[in-house]
């Protein structure tokens, strides 16, 4: 280890008040976070004999079935878009968002055997799950630019979408994803560190919020005068421009993006602010 | 002189006690927002709890550490030995006071923290030094040492979920072994795995705080290993701090402490009989030299070794035995009056008898104490096998800084080695 300085020290007392955030801590222990990214997605799929194919699995078959049910039998339309290639853009954002969401929300309860026996900061964990959906968002983007080139070319549907310029946003995007889902989790982390019931809460939450986001229907279904409704919620405008960015089809409308990318950072600054206060006695509620 | 590494100012501890539910939610709730209404006179200020009832695990702690030294934390089952430790390790935080740390603290509270199963054992190498506080680097630098120390090689690169469970143990420690942080915390963790490896981790130890000059805080109920390791003793006892100072001082401290335990007078009435006619003995207890009621005792302290017995008849020319079992069931010694004593005794009805050995020289560890009733003629009246539980505590006697352990026999007898002219 490297040499302490002798003036080190370090104190340990009572902190009241929300403001002791140590970042500089939680860049200290980087080797941990990504060693943490790699047990998640080693262990995930060990004794699998898919291994990773699964990350492409699950999001195909979610489409498949959206495909089916919403597509033929619902006829939810799609903007004229191969219903097929509408779901998975639709799925994309959602599912990284979805899954992170799940994931960090579990952070306190999931780890408390590790979080009493040893120190490290915790934010790492939640973090690292961030990271290690953002691989799997990877794995994803892969399979539907494949999806996409096979019904550009091969198709009669080719025509009827394309890439916008507002594709080079697309790592912004993912930002804003990540942080708002991250920001979510550590909400609900906190909430279900001394209250079990918002475990139940965080699986409703996360299933309702999918049908009150643009997955499996356009932005442009919902009635000009009720969209700001929709727009309450800080992931559709991203799920929205998701879609819009790969496909060319959806309602973007800047005014309402800057709400959702307002609420993203009210909600992550809460949010880590939060986990960061329960965080340092909640072994002790556990 | 340098400063302490670490200085403890009365620090405590509450603990909560009861459920979590929909009042304690509402209070919660309702103290979130009278903090807002009355901002500026008192906030900060810790709300009193209301109706949950409160516990406090320690209270009011204070004691230092000088840079190098060996600390062993003694104390029963909560006294506050963990919550000290947690505190310590940053893992929760006090309700009062304040620590303050000169150098960096790596705790080992529970070997294996962070393994995950499924993992191979060079995976958790990795990641369980990195969950320490180590760098990757620091890991890799000593991968070989830690594989060397775990003996494990053959199974780098199996998951941890199919090692034995030694192998588990084994694995874990070498990792924390090798941890080079200028404060080492140990919980109770020595308890796992075989004697021989018990031996080389606290080899290891010994090896940390003498050669690197590291700073140790050891928990342990096991006194004979907190006398050879740690050279300063805290004695906790239901949170507060008893005895605080050299180590032998606070051994015969927690040992005296016992005085006030009344469950060491054991009513043996009820016990298993393994002879005799009768429950005719009805009491047992081991006194030390002060006549306090004990359970434990230092190797070469005396020891008095006392039951009551009431028969249902006048006992004639009565015999008296007393015996000690190690825990194997293994018969070390005894004594019995017919043998030690050329006259008979009294003949009695009841009455109170004491064995008095003024040394034990047993060899640190638990042993059982059999008592025995009998009449002329070698007739059984009760016999109890096993009455009394006694721990023996070793200590440097011969004043070298060394001392036995129980490994090297079964009694300490007198003597000494010396070379003769040739």
């Amino acid at each position: 280890m490297t040499h302490v300085p002798p003036d080190y020290e370090f104190v340990i007392r009572p902190t009241r008040g929300w403001f002791h955030l140590d970042l500089a801590d939680v860049w200290r222990y980087r080797d941990l976070l990504f060693l943490l990214v790699q047990r998640d997605f080693v262990a995930k799929y060990k004794q699998t004999i898919l291994g990773p194919l699964w990350f492409i699995i699950q999001p195909l078959l979610m489409s498949v079935v959206f495909t089916v049910i919403f597509g033929k039998v619902a006829k939810i339309p799609t903007d004229g878009l191969p219903p097929m290639l509408f779901y998975l853009a639709g799925l994309l954002g959602w599912t990284y968002f979805a899954q992170t969401f799940q994931s960090t929300s579990a952070t306190l309860v999931a780890n408390a055997g590790m979080f009493g026996k040893v120190y490290f900061p915790r934010l790492v964990v939640p973090l690292s799950s961030v990271i290690s959906n953002l691989i799997a968002l990877a794995i994803q983007l892969g399979t539907f630019l494949c999806f996409w080139m096979w019904f550009k070319f091969f198709t009669t549907a080719g025509s009827t979408f394309g890439f916008t310029s507002d594709i080079v946003w697309i790592p912004l995007l993912i930002v804003q994803i990540s942080a708002l889902s991250l920001g979510v989790g550590l909400w609900l982390s906190a909430l279900t560190a001394k209250y079990r019931d918002f475990t139940f809460l965080s699986g409703f939450i996360i299933q309702i919020w999918m049908y009150m986001t643009p997955v499996i229907y356009p932005l442009s279904q919902i009635p000009q005068e009720w969209q700001w409704v929709a727009v309450l919620n800080p992931m559709s405008m991203p799920v929205e421009a998701m879609k819009y960015m790969f496909l060319g089809q959806g309602v973007v409308i800047p005014a309402y993006f800057a709400v959702s990318v307002g609420m993203t950072a009210f909600l992550l600054v809460t949010g880590v602010l939060l986990f960061n206060k329960v965080e340092r006695t909640f072994v002790d509620t556990v | 002189m340098s400063r302490p590494i670490i200085e403890v100012e009365s620090v405590s501890k509450r603990y909560k006690l009861g459920q979590f539910n929909a009042q304690t939610m509402r209070e919660e709730v309702e103290q979130f927002f009278q903090r807002f209404r009355k901002k500026g006179e008192a906030a900060g200020i810790p709300h009193a709890p209301t109706n949950s009832s409160e516990f406090w695990a320690l209270k009011d702690i204070s004691f230092s550490v000088e840079p190098g030294e060996v600390v062993g934390i003694i104390g029963r089952n909560a006294a506050g030995k963990s919550t000290l430790l947690k505190i310590l390790s940053r893992i929760t935080e006090p309700t009062s006071g304040e620590i303050r740390i000169r150098g960096r603290v790596a705790s080992l509270l529970e070997v294996g923290t962070g393994f995950h199963p499924e993992l191979t054992g060079r995976e958790n190498i990795y990641l369980n030094g990195t969950i320490l506080g180590m760098t990757k680097a620091e890991v890799k630098a000593k991968f070989d040492e830690i594989v060397a120390f775990a003996e494990i090689d053959k199974f780098l690169d199996t998951p941890v979920k199919r090692y034995s469970s030694g192998m588990y143990v084994r694995l874990a420690f070498a990792v924390a072994a090798h941890l080079e942080p200028e404060i080492l915390i140990v919980d109770e963790v020595l308890a796992v795995g075989d004697l021989n490896f018990q031996k080389k981790c606290l080899g290891k130890m010994q090896d940390i705080s003498a050669n690197n000059g590291r700073t140790v805080l050891f928990v342990s109920h096991n006194l004979t290993a907190i006398n050879a390791f740690c050279h300063r003793g805290v004695f906790l006892d239901h949170g507060r701090l008893t005895e605080h100072g050299a180590i032998s001082d606070v051994i015969n401290a927690y040992v005296s402490s016992n005085l006030h335990n009344k469950d060491q007078t054991l009513s043996v009435f009820d016990a298993p009989r393994s002879g005799g006619d009768q429950k005719a003995i009805t009491e047992a207890w081991v006194e030390n030299k002060s006549g306090q009621v004990v359970n434990e005792a230092l190797i070469d302290e005396p020891i008095f070794i006392c039951y009551r017995f009431n028969a249902d008849r006048i006992l004639k020319n009565p015999g008296y035995g007393f015996g000690v079992n190690d825990m194997l069931g293994q018969r070390i010694f005894s004594f019995a009056n017919y043998v030690t004593r050329g006259e008979p005794f009294a003949d009695a009805k009841e009455g109170v008898v004491v064995c008095c050995i003024p040394k034990t020289r047993l060899l640190p560890g638990q042993y059982i104490i059999s008592l025995g009733l009998g009449e002329r003629g070698g007739v059984s009246v009760d016999y109890i096998e096993q009455a009394l539980k006694l721990q023996i505590i070793s200590r440097d006697i011969f004043g070298t800084g060394k001392m036995f352990e129980a490994a090297h026999g079964y009694v300490c007898v007198d003597g000494e080695i010396s070379l003769r002219d040739a």
